[in-house]
């Protein structure tokens, strides 16, 4: 799926959800369902700064994709880490720098959710672009 | 549970009647109606505050103490006259004892810069305790780095009190000042100020208060308390944001040097030499906020007029409510268990972020904090990552402390 069609599905799923019980019951348990992280890369480098819960943030870059794990001590973060890693990750530096997230304010957590969390998460979609940045840039010079 | 709580005091604050004082108060949050228990963050403001400001600036807007003419003169005189309250408010000999500054930080900023430059040098210290805000904290690691000194800790035991058998030991090993809350912000601890003044006494050493979690919640008398430096803001009561007192014994004031140099902090300038100004303006450098002072002024106004021991004794009977319908959730835990405290309650429950608490609580219009409350050391002595904390003030009401109750059940259904 393209990182628009990903977008498009998350807010489908989120348009049967009617009041903010339902949303927060369904982001805890994508929290809850979030693939587990290697311990060994729960370490201080990968934690996301701007975040006021801890989210740590690996990228694995092979084949030309770049594939997230992420964990959050805070159980809604990391539903909202889940989001945002099923949207971007297995996609390629390009489409990840140049993809434009528009399902965070169609789904209304920008307006939802507190401001200090707003910032969390975008310091996470910051955090995931900089290293596509980075992957891309060194792959221009291999 | 609202029958449970029986007010004996004569002295009974009208807390429905009071609500009407704050419009902010019948805000609606998510759909809601806003629980606001984050007053140890900032108070909310009675309409007499914002009249008092708003009327000065309509009516006498003016610099103070420069002009002649009769606006300047009516603004001197709102702004003189608030200082007299203030001094009035914590008991102090002079209304020249009163620095206005922009909060309790800059107050705290304000002594560490200028006591250090003229009493601390390499091998002193400065002795704080281990439940400071980290405003009370900071100034001093960076004045002590600056003159070779170090920075020593009261310890905390595992109820969120003071651990003072070291103490004497602790003030003859070359403590300079002491600077200690009265009030944790993050535990709600009543301190035992007079035993740690009176300690530091012995050795000569003078004691700078942090009130700034204190003065809203019960009567502070810095001549009883014999207390050299005191600081506070007024936003924490009920007061306008972004000022603030520093008290100073006369003789200290005097015997330090000014903190920033300008206008009105002057008697004489020439390029060879400046003289400084009397007490309170050799501190006051610039044009100050005049509109805060003066609601600053209107705030302890609105406050006498409740009376102090009646605000003291709703907020704590409200304390007790709301500790006895906390300790009844399964799970719960209080950080800080101290008997003797003031208008916070710090907690966790079961193995919830604190985070996931909060952002629930706020969707149900409930208005806490969480984190680690600008105190990261106390975090690190109980191994949390911070907790959630909510604050009282005289205007909260049991109805209001159900809801809380209410919202946290609803989250730990949520979040199970």
């Amino acid at each position: 799926m393209t990182i628009k069609e990903q977008q498009d599905e998350i807010i489908g799923d989120f348009e049967f959800l009617g009041n903010w019980d339902d949303k927060y019951e369904y982001i805890i348990q994508l929290g809850k369902e979030l693939a587990p992280m290697d311990p060994k890369y729960k370490i201080d480098e990968n934690l996301i700064r701007g975040c006021q819960s801890r989210v740590w943030m690996h990228p694995d870059y092979k084949d030309g994709s770049i594939t997230f794990t992420a964990d959050s001590d805070a159980v809604i973060t990391k539903g909202l880490v889940s989001l945002v890693i099923n949207v971007l990750s297995g996609h390629t530096p390009k489409e990840i720098i140049d993809a434009d997230l528009y399902f965070i304010d169609a789904i209304g957590l920008s307006s939802h959710l507190s401001p200090t969390r707003s910032n969390g998460l975008l310091s996470m979609v910051k955090q995931i672009k900089l290293y596509a940045l980075a992957f891309q840039a060194k792959s221009l010079q291999s | 549970m609202h029958d449970s709580v029986t007010i004996k005091d004569s002295n009974v604050l009208d807390v429905e009647k009071v609500r009407k004082d704050f419009p902010i108060l019948s805000t609606l949050v998510f759909g809601h109606p806003l629980v606001y228990l984050d007053n140890a963050a900032t108070t909310q403001k009675p309409e007499a505050v914002l009249n008092a400001m708003d009327e000065y600036y309509h009516t006498i807007n003016s610099n103070v103490h420069r002009g002649v003419h009769h606006l300047s003169q009516l603004a001197t005189d709102a702004y003189e006259l608030a200082r007299k309250k203030i001094a009035e408010y914590i008991g102090a000999r002079h209304a020249h004892e009163i620095i206005y500054t922009r909060g309790t930080t800059e107050s705290i900023n304000m002594v560490a810069a200028i006591f250090a430059k003229r009493y601390l040098k390499a091998g002193d210290s400065v002795l704080v305790s281990g439940m400071e805000h980290h405003s009370n904290i900071v100034p001093w690691q960076m004045a002590c780095e600056e003159r070779g000194a170090t920075v020593k800790v009261i310890p905390i035991d595992g109820n969120g009190e003071l651990v003072l058998d070291g103490l004497d030991k602790l003030l003859s090993e070359g403590v300079k000042l002491v600077s200690v809350n009265y009030v944790s912000n993050a535990l709600g601890t009543i301190n035992p100020v007079r035993d740690i003044i009176r300690a530091a006494h012995r050795h000569g050493i003078p004691v700078l208060l942090d009130a700034a979690q204190a003065v809203q919640h019960m009567e502070v008398d810095v001549q009883e308390l014999d207390v050299d430096f005191l600081a506070f803001s007024s936003h924490k009561i009920y007061g306008p944001t972004g000022f603030g007192v520093l008290y100073g014994k006369e003789k200290w004031l005097n015997e330090l040097p000014p903190y920033q140099g300008g206008g009105e902090m002057i008697k004489t300038v020439t390029f060879e030499k400046t003289t400084y100004n009397d007490l309170p303006y050799k501190f006051e450098a610039g044009t100050p906020d005049i509109a805060g002072a003066i609601g600053l002024g209107a705030a302890l106004d609105y406050i006498q007029t409740l009376g102090l021991p009646a605000i003291r004794q709703a907020e704590h009977n409200l304390m007790a409510y709301a500790l006895d319908a906390l300790h009844e959730i399964e799970g719960l835990r209080m950080i800080g268990s101290s008997v003797n405290r003031a208008g916070v309650l710090s907690f966790l429950v079961g193995d919830i972020h604190p985070f996931d608490l909060g952002e629930i609580l706020d969707k149900q219009g409930i208005a806490v904090r969480t984190g680690h409350h600008c105190a990261q050391p106390i975090m690190d002595l109980y191994c949390i990552p911070g907790t959630v904390r909510a604050s009282l003030a005289f205007y909260n009401t049991p109805a209001e402390i159900d809801r809380l109750t209410a919202g946290i059940r609803k989250a730990m259904k949520l979040l199970k």
